[in-house]
């Protein structure tokens, strides 16, 4: 059982958007990016209030990526490995990002909850391939030394 | 600032207009994704910064003094050259703005009308003062992208300034929306999405359907890897494609509008969600718009991370709160879309275009372009090409002027090798196809499509096996899994094209490839399946040899696939100082110290560590 205070955040997320089926995905939207995840309690509880069943809530949540049953860390590292910054060496930075972390292709966030690390297929930034953003903020031409140099800066923020 | 009747809505863009020209100089900084992570916001503030301690001058928009306008700009499309800063009236466009510059740029281009020399672009020893003359831009044919860097994006009275929303008042105070649906096919605009259907038969059958409740939503999923075409009209010109929602609304007689927005692009959303407030505000969303009775709202859905939700169907399901999968057709979007309601479906780029079809008529329009495909198209060109970024031209525009005119040619004067057109979906375009005119027809009949407009340029340097695996490896995590084809087929088809790519491909393998790919063309429920195949069928007919020599020599001439190298110790370089042995995660390296050390093929798993610690570069890759 989860805490209070997530069932009264759920409710007043619920109540911005309405209790249609249509608003299943925005209200999950919104819930996972209070919490960093959706917390499995709360899609049933918002499967309850919307009245549909939690099957079809879980099949989907399931189905688009964007959503994780499992806390993400602080920071949440999106590599994009779309066309252009493929044939610019995203893999170089994906294998440097592996390098920085200990994270791999199985393990997606490290133990202390700082570092989530995703691919994504496209950013739409192609112009400055090959990119990667850190909660959004987008960084652009990357390198392996510009990889090593951005966790520098994360860590020493963290005090690592 | 309620704007109730058409009188009221030329009084304000009077205004506009004026509060436009006051300034006497306008500083645009471009905020589209690209230079924000260049810097951009920085820049901004320091020119805010630096324009506040000047005496007489305000940076308030419509002071009645004189000024400079410091403006946040969409994107201007030159990315790669980015932070860009445009100045005018001069219309000095600085490249790779960093923060320091901006006291020059200041105390030269705004007090003493000059350009700073070192921050203009330059190409082969010209330096170009003026952004039009530079030939990125002076090739181009820039319609629905011509606010783009020229406009503040979240100001919409800029818009009004420039002509903004008079297609909306002219289709509502001059035009029945039959005549407005008669325009855009007579305009013969076709869908920017990717297939090409002509946009007014859409509006046409939607407009006669017996249900009265329908429908218009906008396709913002722009999920192909390589394009970000609709990502810079939603960013840089919003309100142009809301104007083109409205005036569809009003033609086909729908009251709610919805655009779906894929989730990597927050920037577009909070621009998006910014112009609709700011037309709400002004009363042209909303009920009884301009008092003619019109009433229209626009909603916004963010995706959540599944490219098949581009696909119409699907798309309209996962607006509805359900699992973003494509269904059987018929009925057809047109009959039952949204909440099984007559809908059109366009995306971002065609409702752009629809303003200025209505403003301009349909015959000028059809002078644009092709007979068959008029207009123009906005292309994302990126890759392996000197000038990266976002250009429109007519349609109809050869390849060869695309890449060498406007892209400046490959990068580093790599030859060529192929352009991939369409992203997975697409097919690549060669050498001996750089003639070809860029239009939905001409395109079609090479078996390659436009889609949405992705112009990935490869070099020599690129497999076209990898980038075949690539292309299958990203259909197939993306394959929602409704249909047997799709589902399987791409599992297996990219089985293949990893054996291949690790050497272990034969020849059987290439005619698998083959059946698969047209099984899955011919049997797909949805236009993402059917189209899944394409590259793998493309590069196979267009680079056949490269897929041969991968499956006979165990070879990749480009050095792209990890196992099919070979490291090698050169005997004449190594000093056997035994560092490789030593970090060899396998031990396959083998010697006697200060003597050459020898590499077991057999046991090597080709991971380049001895390469990246030998101190004397001993250590060689060859394919």
């Amino acid at each position: 059982m989860l805490e209070q205070s997530y069932y009264d955040k759920a409710d007043e997320i619920i109540s911005q958007h309405g209790t249609e089926q249509r608003f299943l995905i925005p209200i999950i939207q919104d819930i996972q990016s209070y919490y960093r995840y959706l917390p499995p309690d709360l899609l049933s509880y918002v499967a309850k209030c919307l009245g549909i069943n939690e099957a079809k809530a879980y099949s989907v949540a399931t189905f688009y990526e964007n959503f994780s049953f499992e806390a993400k860390g602080k920071y949440v590292i999106r590599v994009c490995d779309g066309t252009a910054c493929h044939v610019r060496k995203s893999t170089a930075i994906l294998d440097q990002i592996y390098k920085e972390t200990g994270l791999g292709k199985g393990k997606h966030t490290t133990d202390d909850m700082l570092f989530t690390l995703e691919t994504v297929s496209c950013l739409g930034a192609c112009g400055l391939a090959p990119v990667l953003t850190v909660n959004d903020v987008v960084h652009a031409a990357m390198t392996p030394d510009k990889v090593h140099e951005l966790f520098e800066e994360l860590k020493g923020a963290e005090g690592q | 600032m309620n704007i109730q009747n058409r009188k009221a809505l030329t009084e304000k863009r009077i205004q506009a207009k004026e509060a436009m020209k006051r300034p006497s100089h306008r500083i645009l900084v471009c905020a589209g994704t690209g230079c924000l992570a260049g810097g951009s916001a920085k820049i901004y503030d320091k020119f805010l910064e630096l324009a506040a301690k000047e005496e007489g001058v305000e940076v308030e928009f419509g002071a009645e003094i004189a000024h400079t306008g410091i403006k946040r700009s969409g994107c201007h499309g030159f990315c790669e050259m980015g932070p860009l800063v445009r100045i005018e009236p001069s219309n000095f466009l600085y490249i790779k703005v960093k923060e320091e510059d901006c006291s020059e740029i200041f105390e030269e281009s705004i007090r003493n009308d000059r350009p700073v020399e070192r921050l203009l672009y330059e190409a082969d020893g010209v330096k170009y003062e003026t952004q039009e003359k530079i030939p990125f831009y002076a090739k181009q044919t820039r319609l629905v992208l011509k606010n783009c860097g020229h406009i503040d994006a979240e100001n919409m009275d800029e818009y009004l300034a420039v002509g903004g929303y008079t297609a909306l008042e002219k289709v509502l105070f001059e035009m029945t929306p039959e005549e407005v649906v008669d325009e855009i096919s007579e305009a013969n605009l076709r869908g920017r999405g990717g297939g090409g259907f002509q946009t007014g038969y859409k509006w046409k059958q939607v407009a006669r359907q017996k249900e009265t409740e329908r429908y218009v939503v906008c396709n913002g999923d722009e999920g192909d890897p390589g394009a970000f075409m609709d990502r810079s009209v939603m960013e840089g010109d919003p309100h142009k494609m809301l104007e083109g929602m409205m005036i569809a609304g009003y033609a086909v007689g729908a009251k709610d509008g919805y655009i779906y927005v894929r989730a990597e692009y927050p920037l577009a959303i909070n621009r998006l969600k910014l112009a609709i407030a700011q037309a709400e505000e002004a009363g042209l969303l909303g009920e009884n718009i301009l008092g003619t009775g019109f009433d229209f709202r626009i909603h916004i859905n963010r995706g959540a991370g599944a490219f098949v939700c581009g696909e119409g169907s699907a798309l309209t399901a996962s607006i509805e709160g359900e699992r973003g999968m494509p269904r059987t057709k018929p009925p057809r979007t047109v009959e039952q879309g949204l909440f099984a309601k007559p809908t059109v479906l366009n995306n971002v780029e065609t409702y752009a275009n629809v303003p200025m079809i209505i403003n301009e008529g349909a015959a000028w329009y059809r002078s644009i372009g092709t007979e068959g495909s008029p207009g123009t198209k906005a292309f994302a060109l990126t890759g392996s090409v000197k000038n990266t970024g976002l250009i429109e031209v007519p349609m109809g525009t050869t390849l060869r002027k695309i890449v060498y005119d406007i892209g400046g040619g490959v990068k580093n004067d790599v030859p060529f090798k192929a352009v991939q057109i369409g992203g997975p979906s697409g097919g690549c375009l060669v050498t001996s196809n750089l003639e070809v005119c860029l239009d939905f027809d001409s395109l079609k009949k090479l078996n390659a499509m436009i889609g949405s407009g992705g112009l990935v340029v490869m070099d020599q340097n690129t497999c076209m096996v990898e980038v075949a695996r690539f292309f299958m490896n990203f259909t197939q995590n993306e394959s929602c899994g409704k249909c047997v084809p799709c589902r399987e087929g791409t599992k297996r088809m990219l089985d293949i094209l990893e054996d291949i790519v690790a050497g272990k491909g034969t020849m059987e393998s290439l005619k698998t490839l083959e059946e698969l790919g047209e099984a899955i063309t011919n049997t797909a429920l949805c236009g993402l399946g059917k189209s899944a195949a394409l590259p793998v069928l493309s590069t196979l007919r267009n680079f056949r040899e490269e897929y041969l020599e991968h499956v006979q020599e165990k070879c990749c001439k480009t050095g792209n696939c990890q196992a099919l190298q070979q490291y090698k110790i050169r005997p004449d370089l190594c000093k056997g100082c035994s560092k490789c042995a030593r970090n060899c995660p396998v031990h396959a390296i083998d010697g006697k110290v200060k003597e050459p050390f020898v590499i077991n093929q057999e046991i090597c798993i080709k991971c380049g560590a001895c390469l990246e610690n030998c101190p004397f570069g001993a250590v060689v890759k060859e394919s």
